[in-house]
């Protein structure tokens, strides 16, 4: 029962603070078009398309329908899904079930935001509960500052600790013309940067940003057909608990814990910083970067420091993590997810340039969102058995 | 149920979601609107593969994806497809009553643009009609500038 | 296609106004009665679809508001944001997927708390359309007038929809609306926007549902028979009203010629023994006869005129009385597929259909139906 799905494509689009040339259907176009080329497919080879992004960031109800001309889902089914930040690996997750399931051979997903078109944060507010938290609640950066803190108070992390996260991924997005900042930064700036909410400072967080990103999974009846080197979707778990924001443990925080324990059982992970070649994580301020590694078994709770610091997750060291420059370089909110699995899986196509790891064979793409909830893929050059 | 449901009444908590929007229309669409508020012209954008006229304009035709579209002028004039006259009042309502929707197929589309008609007597609206656009003294370049189309 | 089935259902009344209760204490209910209903309990779930609109419910992320209620802990979980029967798709694709033995599957909305129109007039483009104020209905008027003028269907052949539907609902307890009407009360009732009155329009509801999906194995723990998923597919048509002929359905024709091809139905008039379709209008559901192949194109009025789709008649359409009789937006997908598993079980009460075998549910999803969803489901 069920078919080995791999991705045979991949398309972004150029990411910037506002793409002020195209609306949003133009934006999923440009995004689709690139998958398919970078896929040698057309539009009619598609089966079912799966799009996503987060409603309010956009103001459009029923994104699905309204996307037609730019997904190109003129009489094709498609559907929407969406769970906020992890919209984007909820799309990938999507995508591999369709052709998974045997009912659709080859799914085209795309993940987009035009985060230039709302106010963040006004947005962002209305995901929370509107009775109880809504009155009180500080939006995203305080969310995270909120798990930021006690990650210190817990484990005596430092705030320069974070920002050795932020120079490295700055620093591995000058490799990518995809990515939206290209920063060239010291521990010192990051340090000297203003501060946004206790211990997040500017440079610590992410960006906001216009950007499509589109993936085309295919089963293996036509996988290997389409592409010489398809990336096999190798297992996947994700856990959304969050109903309020005290209900569960932030640190550590028991959603990555319990997706990466489902994961590494499903497949067979007992090292992933030796079995896995590289890693692009959905952290959007460097305090998660710190984190949440330990959370993926990385390294033991309260090692994240040490880890970051031996510059094993830097290009060229044993695992590097986020060569894309990751979501502190880049944050479409709704494509994000999505941007990590693209980007994994170019690693393992070899087709990374300037930011390839050498000889990347199996990677792991997260998602993050919601209210600190997790999305876990698992991608690899090999079929699996 | 129990005695603390039955001895509690329900409260309602009311709001209001706030959030601004700026949409970008992107090149293709600002062309579009640029000659409707200088020139009062509406153009549609031409597929040679599909050989069809897309009014609203598109990038590329959302049915083969060609990007190679050409802009064609079309009439201000066209047919009344469908048409839909409220009967109730609404706040997002931008005319007076009597208005109605309608579907206008312009000469030289393919395809029907949605917008209002007025200027019509109670009952006198049918499909078919021939129906031609009122242009706003002052516009701004949105798709308002067409105050709505009129019964020829 | 390899076997999934529902093994559990649960809905709660359809209401006008639900105001003791919130989002999660109406998943709660509908996820206990489904796992009752099955004979499982929420441990043999493996994995959880919520279905919701975030505009309806006045909050981005809606899936937020039940992840306790659906008892998603420990589990993976995702969400679809469309009508309730493309969720139950995608729940189903996840068990085919062999990733899962159990998917639950659960959506809710109240459409009470807040305003229809201005809801509904966030679906169209920002850019070319939605200033101009349209909204469900004005929409729907478009649409229903450019299907009755193309096929001579009359108001008259619509109201017998809703007089068939009301009157069905007094055999379905969870439904809001059941009347005793008659063609006349329907054209007499208040005019909404011609074509389109009042007793022509589905009301304003809230409530929820839920499903679970079972493979083979898993489905042998469940106190009742699987029924099982026979066929299923779905299709969008174009989006700007002006691209479509809004006097046909091919969405509808395509979607439902990949279910009937997976169920091997060939003739659905004759095979077909029970359906439940979106008639979120009353002319609607003699648009979807026809894209659904029970009748040709245009064909829909004389179909209700000759009663074929009553409880006497070959093929009855919508005994739970449809959406005309509640219409939770988003869950009324779901409630036709619980309608229709009920009908294959022998439990649909005073609704139920003699004989049935096998059953159809019907759910669409954005303006004038630009979306259709088919599942055929059966023993």
């Amino acid at each position: 029962m069920g078919k080995r799905t791999a991705i045979v494509g991949t398309g972004q689009t150029k990411c910037s603070s506002a793409r002020k040339d195209v609306n949003g259907q133009e934006l999923i176009n440009e995004a689709v078009r690139r998958a398919l080329e970078d896929a040698d497919l057309t539009l009619s080879d598609i089966d079912a398309i799966v799009i996503g992004n987060m409603d309010h960031f956009e103001g459009i109800n029923y994104v699905d329908t309204w996307s037609v001309d730019g997904s190109g889902a003129y009489l094709k089914p498609i559907i929407k899904v969406t769970t906020g930040g992890t919209t984007g690996t909820t799309v990938a997750f999507a995508g591999y079930y369709h052709v998974a399931s045997g009912l659709f051979d080859k799914v085209l997903t795309v993940a987009w935001e035009k985060n230039s078109e709302s106010d963040t944060t006004g947005a962002i507010v209305t995901a929370i509960e509107p009775i109880l938290e809504r009155p009180t609640f500080g939006g995203a950066i305080n969310a995270m500052a909120l798990q930021a803190s006690m990650y210190m108070a817990k484990y005596g992390a430092t705030e320069e600790d974070a920002a050795r996260v932020a120079v490295r991924d700055r620093k591995h997005a000058l490799n990518n013309p995809y990515a939206h900042l290209h920063l060239n930064i010291t521990v010192e700036d990051v340090m000297k940067s203003p501060m946004i909410s206790y211990p997040i400072k500017y440079l610590d967080m992410c960006p906001r940003t216009d950007g499509a990103c589109a993936l085309i999974f295919a089963s293996e009846d036509t996988a290997e057909k389409i592409c010489p080197k398809p990336v096999w979707v190798l297992g996947l778990a994700n856990r959304h608990n969050y109903t309020l924001f005290g209900d569960q443990p932030l640190v550590p925080m028991i959603t990555m814990v319990e997706a990466a324990q489902a994961l590494y059982a499903k497949i067979g992970i007992t090292e992933p910083l030796k079995q896995f070649d590289v890693m692009e994580l959905y952290m959007p301020s460097s305090y998660s970067g710190v984190q949440w590694i330990e959370e993926l078994q990385l390294c033991p709770y309260g090692g994240g420091p040490e880890l970051i610091a031996s510059g094993v997750t830097d290009m060229g060291g044993e695992c590097p993590i986020n060569p894309s420059g990751g979501v502190l370089s880049t944050n479409a909110i709704g494509a994000t997810g999505s941007q990590r699995v693209a980007e994994c899986t170019l690693q393992i196509m070899g087709k990374a340039e300037q930011r390839q790891v050498p000889g990347a064979k199996m990677a792991l793409a997260s998602g993050f969102g919601g209210c600190f909830w997790s999305d876990l893929m698992a991608l690899g050059a090999r079929k699996p058995g | 149920m129990a005695e603390w449901e039955q001895a509690t009444e329900d409260i309602v908590y009311r709001g209001r979601i706030k959030v601004p929007y700026q949409w970008w229309v992107g090149e293709t669409g600002s062309h579009f609107f640029i000659k409707l508020r200088d020139e009062k012209k509406l153009l549609g954008r031409y597929c040679a593969r599909c050989n069809l006229v897309f009014m609203p304009p598109r990038q590329a035709c959302p049915r083969c994806f060609n990007k190679e579209m050409a802009w064609r002028e079309l009439k201000d004039e066209g047919t009344l497809v469908s048409f839909a006259v409220p009967a109730y009042t609404s706040e997002l309502h931008p005319l007076e009553p009597p208005f109605a929707y309608g579907i206008i197929k312009l000469d030289g589309a393919d395809t029907g643009l949605t917008h209002l008609v007025a200027g019509f007597k109670e009952g006198r609206l049918k499909t078919g009609l021939r129906v031609k656009a009122v242009f706003k003294e002052d516009r701004t370049g949105d798709i308002m500038d067409i105050r709505y189309f009129q019964p020829v | 296609m390899d076997k999934v089935g529902i093994v559990g259902v649960g809905q709660t009344k359809y209401e006008r106004r639900k105001v003791g209760e919130t989002y999660p204490d109406m998943i709660y209910e509908v996820t206990v009665k489904a796992l009752d209903n099955a004979g499982l309990t929420i441990k043999d779930i493996d994995n959880v679809i919520t279905v919701s609109n975030d505009f309806w419910d006045g909050r981005t992320i809606s899936s937020m508001a039940v992840q306790d209620a659906c008892g998603c802990r420990h589990k993976d979980i995702s969400t679809v944001e469309g009508d309730g029967l493309f969720g139950a798709f995608y729940g189903a694709m996840r068990v085919l997927s062999g990733s899962f033995s159990t998917t639950l599957v659960v959506v809710h909305n109240k459409c009470s708390q807040s305003k229809m129109n201005l809801i509904t007039n966030a679906m169209f483009d920002p850019i070319y359309t939605r200033a101009l104020g349209l909204d469900a209905i004005t929409s729907a008027a478009l649409q229903a007038r450019a299907y009755m003028e193309t096929f001579g269907v009359t108001e008259k052949q619509c109201a017998k929809v809703s007089v068939k539907n009301h009157g069905q609902a007094k055999n379905n307890p969870y439904a809001q609306l059941p009347l005793d009407i008659e063609v006349d009360d329907v054209m007499k009732s208040r005019v909404l926007c011609p074509p389109i009155k009042l007793l022509d329009a589905s009301p304003i509801t809230d409530g929820a549902a839920a499903v679970i999906w079972a493979d083979e194995k898993a489905a042998q723990k469940a106190k009742a028979a699987p029924v099982w998923l026979k066929g299923a597919g779905h299709m969008t048509d174009a989006y700007h009203l002006g691209d479509r002929d809004l006097a046909r359905s091919p969405a509808l024709v395509g979607a439902a010629k990949k279910a009937y091809a997976l169920a091997g139905v060939s003739d659905p008039l004759k095979e077909i023994d029970v359906a439940e379709v979106s008639d979120v209008f009353s002319y609607m559901e003699l648009m979807w006869y026809e894209g659904l192949g029970f009748c040709s194109e245009g064909g829909g009025g004389q179909m209700i005129d000759q009663g074929l789709t009553g409880m006497n008649g070959v093929l009855p359409v919508n005994p739970s009385g449809g959406c005309l009789s509640a219409n939770a937006v988003m869950v009324a997908g779901l409630a036709r597929l619980i309608e229709a598993v009920l009908q294959v079980r022998g439990e649909a009460g005073d609704r139920q259909v003699p004989n049935c075998k096998n059953a159809l549910a019907h759910g669409i999803n954005g303006p004038c139906g630009q979306s259709h969803c088919v599942m055929i489901v059966g023993r």
